[in-house]
């Protein structure tokens, strides 16, 4: 029985590239471990993340997916309780370090939400919003134009640029913030369970822009879904939840990761094996 | 069947009646709300409109009463309405912002603020009044001048600016924050190019309300005081008079002619507040985000 046939639903793709060693590392996690006042939430955390590579960290609620995503923008330092220790490198340098400015650092790496988030302004003005900040006022129309083209919005969109951005179907609008994302030119996404909140043929056309945008960007994804992590990632990540029953704590660990194609035929730890396989989760 | 059919028509329970009783003790609680102010609007203008005319408006307060007329009143009460909006708008919105987006709410002395920003939305009136007393007009030495009284009344009504406000910022989701900051954004241009003009519609909303509860305001003034007889355009530092207490004068008085005159007033009053207040619901109503 070939590995593939032992997970029903889950189809796997057959490029997966086998060559991640050769890749150049983006993100080089060492040891992370994120506390919420105390509590650790994420403990002992170490991995790599390649470039141009669609990465999905998958796990149950609560394993600390959705937290470990956070570090890599340090949207964690906006919550006055987190703390993170271990080291996160970003092409080498220290993203925690004394030096750097989280802002900056936000500004490289881009955020899509769980929950379409559009501001409350007009389509333009939404897409507008970060070059703005950033002071890039040169050529602002190319670049909203640039942006949701890439976010695969602009034929939608383009004769209505001045209505609000709340107008928008809700899988309109996440594309919107991918949009938004995209326009400030970062070099890495971060998409916390980005179609989670869409109807199938939204999160179909998300799936297939995070394809396309793989050649240009590097793809940070979290997913409930394992059949969308199977249908877009070349990396896995499972990650799973350690339960401390004396301290009543519950501390997500990452357990396994792999190619995704491993991950979902042949994983080497018999947790993964039971999640992928939905017996446990 | 039969029995099914019985119970569908079913007899009146107990529940059923108490209902009714209860709807009308709200229709009536209702009615009486309503028919007393309408009598008091009616009554009032049936009185004060005939001597509703340019006198009233142009001429200074006077012991005859054929030619009084409440022009300091009226342009004080329009000055320290526009000291209060300038005073407060500023001094309340800064606040508000301090505390939702900057303080950190476990510190004991931000808790102990916000504590205290409750208690003082509910102080009386008078006791600003003696502490404008005490602090702005003998303390600082400004004298019973105009712009004491719009400081005091600052005071009275910064607490409900800063609680209106803290409302309409917190009404603006966490989600919109984290976006702009996901962008790059500064916290300063989160707060300036997203929280505020979210925000903003419901700052101007409690703003113009605390506004129009200011300006019917008459103890704490007496205290600072405004005068009951000025016979000349207010200005920053002169002293002067305002609506509620040209009208407290004029009602005081034996003549029956300056009861009328009152009621005028009283028309001219009500008009400002009530204007105020339809402006805050077109705000409301013209601004509202939905998210």
């Amino acid at each position: 029985m070939s590995a593939a046939e032992r997970i029903p639903g889950v189809e796997v793709r057959h490029d997966a590239p086998s060559e991640s060693a050769l890749r150049e590392v983006v993100f080089d996690v060492e040891g992370l471990t994120v506390a919420y006042g105390g509590k650790p939430a994420l403990s002992g955390v170490s991995l790599e993340v390649y470039k141009n590579f669609v990465t999905a960290f998958i796990g149950p609620s609560g394993c600390g997916k959705s937290t470990f995503i956070r570090c890599f923008n340090r949207m964690n330092d906006l919550i006055p309780s987190a703390t993170v220790d271990g080291t996160i490198l970003y092409h080498g340098e220290d993203l925690y370090g004394r030096e750097v400015d989280p802002v900056e650092v936000r500004r490289l790496i881009g955020m899509v939400f769980q929950k379409p988030n559009p501001f409350p302004k007009s389509i333009y003005d939404n897409v507008a919003f970060g070059p703005r900040v950033l002071g890039l006022k040169d050529g602002l129309d190319d670049r909203v134009r640039h942006a949701l083209e890439q976010a695969a919005l602009w034929d939608e969109v383009k004769s209505r640029l001045k209505e609000s951005a709340l107008s928008l179907s809700g899988g309109q609008q996440q594309r919107l913030c991918i949009a938004r994302a995209l326009a400030v030119e970062p070099e890495v996404i971060l998409m916390d369970e980005p179609a989670s909140a869409l109807d199938p043929i939204s999160t179909t056309r998300i799936e297939d822009l995070m394809d396309e945008l793989k050649r240009e960007y590097t793809i940070v994804i979290v997913t409930h879904n394992m059949q969308q992590a199977a249908r877009v990632a070349d990396m896995t990540a499972f990650f799973s939840v350690e339960v401390d029953e004396n301290r009543d704590a519950r501390t997500g660990i990452l357990v396994e990761y792999d190619v995704t194609t491993k991950i979902f035929t042949n994983p080497s730890d018999q947790r993964t094996e039971d999640y992928v396989t939905g017996r446990f989760g | 069947m039969s029995a099914a059919a019985t119970t569908l028509v079913g007899a009146k329970p107990r529940g059923r009646v108490l209902g009714a009783i209860f709807m009308g003790y709200l229709l009536l609680s209702l009615a009486i709300g309503f028919a007393l102010l309408l009598w008091l609007l009616v009554d009032i203008a049936a009185t004060g409109l005939p001597y509703l005319d340019q006198a009233l408006f142009l001429n200074d307060p006077s012991a005859d009463p054929a030619i009084a007329g409440a022009r300091p009143a009226i342009l004080g009460t329009l000055y320290i309405g526009a000291l209060l909006l300038v005073f407060t708008v500023p001094l309340g919105v800064g606040t508000a912002i301090y505390l939702e987006e900057y303080a950190d709410k476990e510190r004991w002395y931000n808790r102990l603020l916000e504590l205290n920003i409750q208690n003082l939305a509910a102080v009386p009136s008078i006791v600003y009044g003696i502490l404008g007393l005490a602090f702005l007009v003998r303390g600082l030495g400004l004298g019973r001048v105009l712009v004491a009284g719009a400081m005091i009344l600052t005071l009275l009504v910064l607490p409900v600016v800063i609680i209106a406000s803290r409302e309409a910022i917190r009404a603006v989701p966490g989600s919109i924050r984290q976006g702009g900051f996901a962008l790059g954004a500064t916290k300063w241009q989160v707060v300036w190019r997203q929280v505020l003009p979210a925000a903003a519609p419901g700052m101007a909303t409690g703003s113009i309300l605390a506004l129009s509860r200011a300006i019917g305001e008459t103890a704490p003034l007496l205290l600072v005081g405004a005068l009951t007889y000025v016979a000349f355009n207010p200005s920053l530092l002169d002293q002067f008079t305002v609506l509620p207490i040209q009208i407290f004068q004029w009602t005081s008085r034996p003549q029956e002619e300056f009861k009328v005159l009152a009621a005028a007033a009283i028309i001219v009053l009500l008009a400002i507040l009530l204007t105020l207040n339809a402006l805050a619901i077109w705000v409301r109503n013209r601004y509202q985000k939905r998210w």
